[in-house]
């Protein structure tokens, strides 16, 4: 028997949250990802978690990556102007392999922009918002359910590869109540220590998978963590052009290499469609009605839901870009994830955007016509 | 020949990074004397020690001790400590700064640390000059003092680093310089044995960057410098502000017991709870 709550997506992520490990939370208030920070502050005393309210984003986002190599799952929660100001620091984990969750609450954007209303505008931010190049893990979530399930996702990912994970939820999900029920068989991925003892271990020697397990600070490994380019003792190496090059190949290589075993999508009638109707997060629950309506109607089109915008499922897009004539990509922004669409798609479909910013959601008799007028029917 | 003589603190270092970066007659190299003998005076295990640090000269003296170490974002020393310490408050976190990293970029967590009183001992080595980069001048920077950003002698204020610290609440703040390292050894000690935020300010020589720009081109003009211009702080007290203007006052300036940052976390969690305390583990399913 699962247990069933009738939640707000931001308290469905807390809860999401404490199921999967999270023994540290670190953030500064913004809205509309509070709800957030203001449950965990009532529930991880509960369970011997820690709560601290920092000064700062950029302090969130610093002492996420110390809790980390404490030996505890940490995470952050916060909104569009926070991810800007904790861009340093989320590279700094990237470069220093430390697991740590972020959740992102989008509202409207640019700058302070529109505080309460939804929108997906830091999908690019996240991407590429630290300087230098890495493969960061996102998910977008579409219902309270989701928030709930992709944060625990979101733990196990950040475990698995050693790098920061995104939630990318928006206001309207965030903000949003639903049934959500919680299973009572949740899959925990737990941090796995070294084999070797402390003599023979190189912190930054990957095995295969690309990942090296990684110890807690006061475990006897003495391991020395720093953002400058290392090498496998964790040395600084700055001036050698091999150590820096196959150091970031790495870790950008231990994310694509594995790409399909982080990509999570959902396709829905896609077999027989001509015109596929592509979305992430809360764009997909009005695209879902509109495909129904469509089909309805007698017309051939399919839903892809992309479950992680990042990595991006270029094989799935591949596939349906050669199969339908059409794709249409729904965003709550002026187009972001549209140009990774056309990078896979090629001149294998015709791509479209259907973006909208100001906050409204997409409408399902909006996304109708738009689909009528590309079919010209 | 002159027989070389080791250091008695070589065991604590990782002999395999050296030699170090450090420009001759640089005041780190003092300055970690200084902590190692300190941190043999206390019951400190060292097995136990984990050192973060942020960006600038002083901040590469974590990397070379055998210990786990953070070496961080510019500034961002402490949020990350905090973490550290928050997320397994058995550890004993020492922090090294200097006076770019923990005034300028780090201000803001310098004070939000020191309100917490979160058991961290800070080190901070106060060169007055940003030495990593090539001599730019710093918040700590004498009045008057010259540097590549300030060539015709700099117009601002400077921060009183202690000071400011006491005033955020911190629970043990000393400055010295480099030239009393037994009153510095004494100090960190204490810090280090400190429930609370401990801040030690050592002002010292950096003849590369701020000697050169400052018509004291060797460690030895500079340590003259210090000597003359350091005033303890008893004496001071007693003096106009006129009298202490531009100088460097010495000694501690407050030792107090206040409550503690992660104990108080630690007592919310067994109140709430009504259990005790477990410790915080990524390596198990809780």
């Amino acid at each position: 028997m699962s247990e069933e709550y009738f939640l707000l997506g931001n308290e469905a992520c807390a809860k999401g949250a404490i199921y999967a490990g999270c023994r540290f939370f670190a953030g500064y208030p913004i809205t509309p990802s509070t709800e957030i920070a203001e449950a965990l502050a009532r529930e991880l005393p509960k369970v011997d978690g820690a709560f601290v309210q920092m000064e700062d984003e950029i302090a969130s986002a610093g002492a996420l990556v110390g809790a980390s190599w404490s030996g505890a799952k940490s995470m952050t929660a916060t909104s569009g102007p926070g991810i800007s100001l904790m861009q340093e620091n989320i590279g700094y984990a990237f470069i220093t392999e430390t697991p740590i969750v972020i959740i992102n609450v989008q509202r409207g954007s640019p700058s302070t922009g529109q505080p309460t209303m939804s929108s997906q505008s830091d999908m690019m931010q996240v991407r590429w918002g630290s300087h230098g190049d890495y493969e960061p893990i996102a998910l977008a979530p579409s219902s309270v359910q989701e928030f709930f399930d992709f944060t625990i996702e979101a733990f196990n990912l950040a475990e698995k590869y050693r790098c920061p994970v995104f939630v990318m939820s928006d206001e309207a999900v965030g903000h949003m109540r639903e049934k959500m029920s919680i299973p009572n068989d949740i899959n925990v991925q737990t941090r796995q220590m070294p084999e070797e003892s402390p003599e023979d271990y190189l912190p930054f020697k990957a095995p295969e998978n690309g990942t090296p397990k990684m110890p807690a600070f006061g475990d006897g490994y003495n391991v020395a963590i720093t953002g400058l380019t290392h090498d496998e003792k964790g040395y600084p190496d700055t001036n050698n052009p091999k150590t820096h090059s196959q150091l970031v190949k790495r870790l950008c290589d231990k994310i694509l290499k594995n790409r399909e075993n982080i990509v999570s999508f959902k396709e829905e009638d896609c077999d027989d469609a001509d015109l596929i109707v592509i979305t992430y997060g809360s764009p997909y629950r009005s695209a879902k009605t509109a495909v129904n309506q469509a089909r309805e109607e007698g017309l051939k089109v399919g839903s892809l839901k992309i479950n992680t915008p990042w990595p991006f499922p270029d094989e799935e897009l591949e596939k349906i870009a050669k199969q339908a004539d059409d794709l249409l990509v729904l965003e709550q922004n002026l187009g972001q994830m549209v140009h990774e669409v056309e990078r896979v798609a090629k001149s294998d479909a015709n791509v479209h955007l259907f973006g909208k910013i100001g906050g409204e959601l997409h409408k399902p008799d909006e996304i109708l016509t738009k689909i009528k007028e590309i079919k010209g029917v | 020949m002159v027989e070389e003589k080791q250091s008695p603190f070589l065991k604590y270092l990782r002999e395999d990074r050296l030699p170090h970066i450090f420009c001759p007659g640089c005041g780190n190299g003092m300055v970690m004397n200084a902590f190692f003998k300190a941190l043999e005076g206390t019951d400190i295990d060292f097995d136990n020690i984990a050192m973060v640090s942020g960006i600038g000269c002083s901040s590469r003296i974590p990397g070379y001790v055998k210990c786990d170490s953070l070496h961080t974002t510019h500034g961002r020393a402490l949020p990350f400590a905090t973490g550290l310490k928050v997320g397994n408050p058995d550890l004993d976190v020492i922090v090294f700064t200097g006076d770019g990293d923990g005034a300028s970029i780090g201000g803001n967590h310098l004070i939000h640390a020191a309100r917490r009183n979160i058991n961290l001992t800070v080190i901070c080595v106060n060169n007055n000059i940003y030495g990593m980069t090539g001599g730019q001048i710093s918040p700590t920077s004498p009045k008057g003092s010259y540097a590549t950003t300030a060539p015709y002698g700099s117009k601002d204020v400077p921060f009183n680093l202690s000071e400011l610290v006491v005033a955020a609440g911190a629970s043990y703040v000393a400055r010295w310089t480099s030239t009393n390292p037994l009153q510095l050894v004494n100090s960190i000690k204490k810090g280090l044995n400190t429930n609370g935020f401990a801040f030690i300010e050592v002002v010292t020589q950096c003849p590369t960057y701020y000697g050169r720009k400052n018509k004291m081109k060797t460690a030895t003009s500079m340590f003259e410098y210090l000597k003359e211009n350091s005033i303890n702080k008893r004496k001071a007290d007693k003096m106009t502000p006129e009298e202490i203007e531009d100088k460097i006052i010495i000694g501690e300036f407050i030792n107090r017991q206040e409550p503690e940052f992660t104990d108080n976390v630690q007592k919310l969690d067994e109140e709430t709870s009504k259990k005790p305390y477990k410790k915080r583990t990524a390596y198990e399913e809780l």
